[in-house]
């Protein structure tokens, strides 16, 4: 079987150094931890991620304009390829390179990764200032980096996976960062635990992998993959494991409970790992191994209904969430649905479309809402704040353009991506896009009743905090504006220029070819442009609503959020409470467990294995204690004692025994 | 006629040697056993081993082979060092406890 692609054979330098930057700057800080000031660590990191940023650029450059001998015949474009940096793995028939894939999937995702990570890290110089383990803080965060860019560079699953755990461990790290706080601890656990549960899926489905195509690299595994039948049962089987994987990573129901309770980190940390880059892993692998889910239309199935269940049961959280953060990460949910939503009518382009898009605005207001923590002194509910807007210009300006962004107001970017997922929902089927346009309008009310109940109205803290107000230092303000010019133009990328496909489109097209040579079919017709403005205006309108709605409520009637203790109807209680989905999940499994393992604990342990080892300890104890008695300390028994030893020994040899 | 040492020693009956020499040994371990007193255990060792020294000047003298005379020479050299150091370190006991009773040195007892 040859290589179903090119091998690169020039040097690996840059190659290598785009993880090993991140990776020296985590020694670095890790080593260094305490001897260094919050500053120069924050320097190292950033500057380390930068680096890759650069490299990562270049490569891009050349991958544009490649020379002759890279190109795919007929065409302009650069032929994907490998870097093989070592071999691995190499056990009987199971050999594993430690390579790379250099293609337009892994680079787009290098750009965002390093991109967005820079200016995260930048802004977190400001923001951590405070704090005194600053530099465990961007070691952990340069460790995150390090193995997040891992995953999207790795040319096998098993490369994918080590990034996979690794980036799991620093969101673990980084949402406990603050472990002198009992509940930020267990909201770490239940990041980590829950993640395991998708990791197992994903796990078997790479052990499926293996055993189907008797190999793990990306090349060979969708090239035999793309001769197999539409819906083989295999590949189903496979998909779907991946898929539960990618509902862990990327908090799809019902496995989004994490996601919400990874507030507890610092707000840096929710900005990069749990709304730009990690949460997006799982769509990451769902797009590289797209050929797979091409071939099961029963999983896509599957994971365009999880999808669209998802944002929309998230969003209607979101609408009775006061603390900042937690609408944020609600919001995130519900937009990561989207995101599946689109995998799943095969909407591949539009799908990392809306993660670029995505990772702009949410990066964006996050660090926004950042802004506003700080500027508060560490208050996140929305209740005690309010006419923010003077104290902060640069952080309410910018916020307003992520809430334009994700409320698809055109032109801002989330308009073009989100638009394009409704418009490959609405092909597929009509449900789907239903479900689509109502999360659109629940998206749009609860980012501006965030936006009003926080930056407008009266000031509703304390005198203290009040006095404290003041817009957050250059670092923190200068990747707000970046990020907010990224989210305002963002989608322009993929703008279809008169209707047509966009830039993004033909950039990712040779990433489907498989899926479009397995299953032309499956891509559907193109839409008709008097449909496609119909789309666009009903969902304008829909955005528009939840804007106007939020502004009546919440600006001109000042409706404020009632307080915890307050009396709600059955519908507000119920939504106030998240469903009680993490009640549910508790009765459900925390508590069978916890009762298992106290009576394991309490039987098994205390008098089984306790018994045994105690029983042992006390048995030796008591023998010698008794044996011990024979040291009498008079010299008289131990000669007698030898004596009637040698008249034994002697008595024996006589009477020949 | 002049008689040698072996000859002499053959005057008296073997069986005399061996029962003079048990009895001699007999008391030896008895005074270990019983007594407390250091000095005195001492020299019952000395008297077990001079018990030996007899029986193989005696063996040595009725078989006509000298290798018996050679032990008791040796044994001699072994006893003379093993007094020298016993009552150097029971000379240094009795500094410190002012008391030569063996039951007093129960220090290393568990």
């Amino acid at each position: 079987m040859d290589a179903p692609l090119a091998v690169y054979t020039g040097s690996p330098l840059p190659y290598i150094l785009i993880p090993l930057l991140p990776f020296l700057g985590f020694l670095i800080n890790g080593l260094l931890n305490r001897r260094l000031s919050g500053t120069v660590a924050g320097a190292i990191s950033s500057l380390a991620v930068l680096g890759s940023f650069l490299i990562a650029v270049s490569l891009f450059w050349s991958f544009l304009h490649p020379e002759p001998q890279w190109t795919i015949p007929g065409t302009g474009t650069h032929q994907p390829y490998t870097v093989h940096l070592f071999d691995w793995i190499r056990v009987g028939s199971l050999h594993i390179p430690f390579s790379y894939q250099i293609d337009q999937l892994s680079l787009i995702m290098l750009l965002l990764v390093t991109g967005v990570g820079f200016l995260i890290h930048v802004y977190s110089i400001g923001y951590m200032h405070h704090d005194e383990n600053v530099g465990k803080f961007f070691s952990f965060l340069n460790l995150f980096v390090f193995s997040m860019l891992l995953l999207v560079m790795g040319a096998n699953f098993l490369i994918l996976f080590i990034g996979w755990e690794g980036v799991g461990l620093c969101s673990y790290l980084l949402i406990g960062f603050w472990n002198k706080n009992t509940s930020y601890n267990n909201a770490a656990k239940k990041a980590f635990i829950i993640n395991r549960i998708g990791d197992l899926g994903f796990l078997l489905g790479i052990f499926l992998i293996y055993q189907t195509f008797d190999s793990v690299e990306y090349g060979s595994v969708f090239q035999q993959a793309a001769k197999l039948p539409v819906g083989a049962g295999v590949v189903t089987a496979i998909t779907l494991l991946l898929f539960v994987g990618a509902m862990g990573k990327s908090a799809q129901l019902p496995l989004y409970t994490w996601l919400p309770d990874a507030m507890a980190g610092p707000t840096p940390v929710s900005a990069l790992i749990h709304a730009a880059t990690m949460v997006t892993a799982g769509i990451y692998m769902v797009l590289r191994s797209n050929i797979l889910f091409t071939l099961s239309p029963d999983t896509l199935h599957v994971v365009a209904w999880v999808g669209a269940l998802t944002a929309l049961f998230a969003a209607t959280i979101g609408l009775a969430q006061n603390d900042i953060k937690k609408v944020l990460a609600y919001s995130t949910v519900s937009q990561l649905g989207y995101m599946f939503l689109a995998l799943g009518v095969m909407g591949y382009t539009s799908s990392l479309f809306h993660v670029l898009t995505h990772a702009f605005f949410k990066a964006l207001m996050f660090l926004g809402a950042g802004s506003v923590i700080h500027a508060m002194s560490n208050e996140q509910d929305m209740r005690r704040m309010g006419g923010l807007r003077k104290a902060l210009p640069i952080t309410f300006f910018t916020f307003l353009i992520g809430c334009l962004a994700i409320s698809g107001i055109p032109p801002f970017s989330g308009f073009f991506s989100k638009d394009e997922i409704l418009a490959h929902a609405f092909e597929h089927s009509k449900p789907l896009w239903a479900i689509g346009m109502l999360t659109a309008f629940l998206t749009a009310f609860y980012m501006f009743r965030l936006l009003f109940l926080t930056f407008f109205g009266e000031f509703r803290g304390t005198e203290e905090q009040k006095h404290h107000l003041h817009e957050s230092p250059a670092s923190m303000t200068m990747p707000l504006v970046v990020l907010a010019i990224l989210a305002a133009i963002g989608g322009f990328m993929n703008a279809p220029l008169v209707l047509g496909r966009g830039y993004l489109a033909d950039f990712l097209a040779p990433l489907f070819a498989y899926s479009r040579q397995a299953n032309p079919a499956a891509f559907g017709a193109e839409l008709d442009h008097a449909t496609e403005y119909m789309l666009i205006a009903a969902s304008v309108l829909v955005a528009l609503g939840g804007i106007v709605l939020a502004y009546a409520l919440y600006v001109a009637r000042k409706a404020r959020p009632a307080e915890d203790d307050a009396q709600r109807g059955f519908l507000e209680n119920l939504v106030y409470h998240k469903y009680y989905v993490d009640e549910l999940y508790n009765f459900l499994f925390v508590k069978p467990s916890m009762f298992l393992s106290r009576s394991l604990h309490d039987v098994v342990e205390k008098r089984v294995v306790d018994g045994t080892v105690n029983g042992l300890g006390r048995g030796v104890f008591g023998g010698s204690e008794r044996l011990g008695r024979l040291q009498t300390g008079r010299v008289e028994t131990y000669l007698l004692l030898m004596v009637v030893g040698i008249v034994v020994v002697l008595a024996l040899n006589f009477m020949k025994f | 006629m002049e008689q040698t040492i072996p000859e002499v020693i053959r005057t008296v009956p073997l069986q005399h040697y061996v029962f003079f020499a048990a009895a001699l040994f007999s008391i030896g371990v008895l005074g270990v056993l019983t007594r407390r007193n250091a000095i005195i255990i001492f020299m019952c060792v000395e008297l077990m081993l001079n018990a030996v020294n007899v029986l193989l000047a005696a063996f040595s003298a009725y078989r006509a082979d000298p290798n018996g005379q050679v032990f008791v020479f040796f044994i001699m050299a072994v006893a003379a060092a093993e007094v020298a150091v016993g009552l150097g370190i029971i000379v240094m006991i009795y500094r410190n406890i002012q008391n030569t009773d063996v039951n007093l040195l129960d220090r290393l007892k568990w």
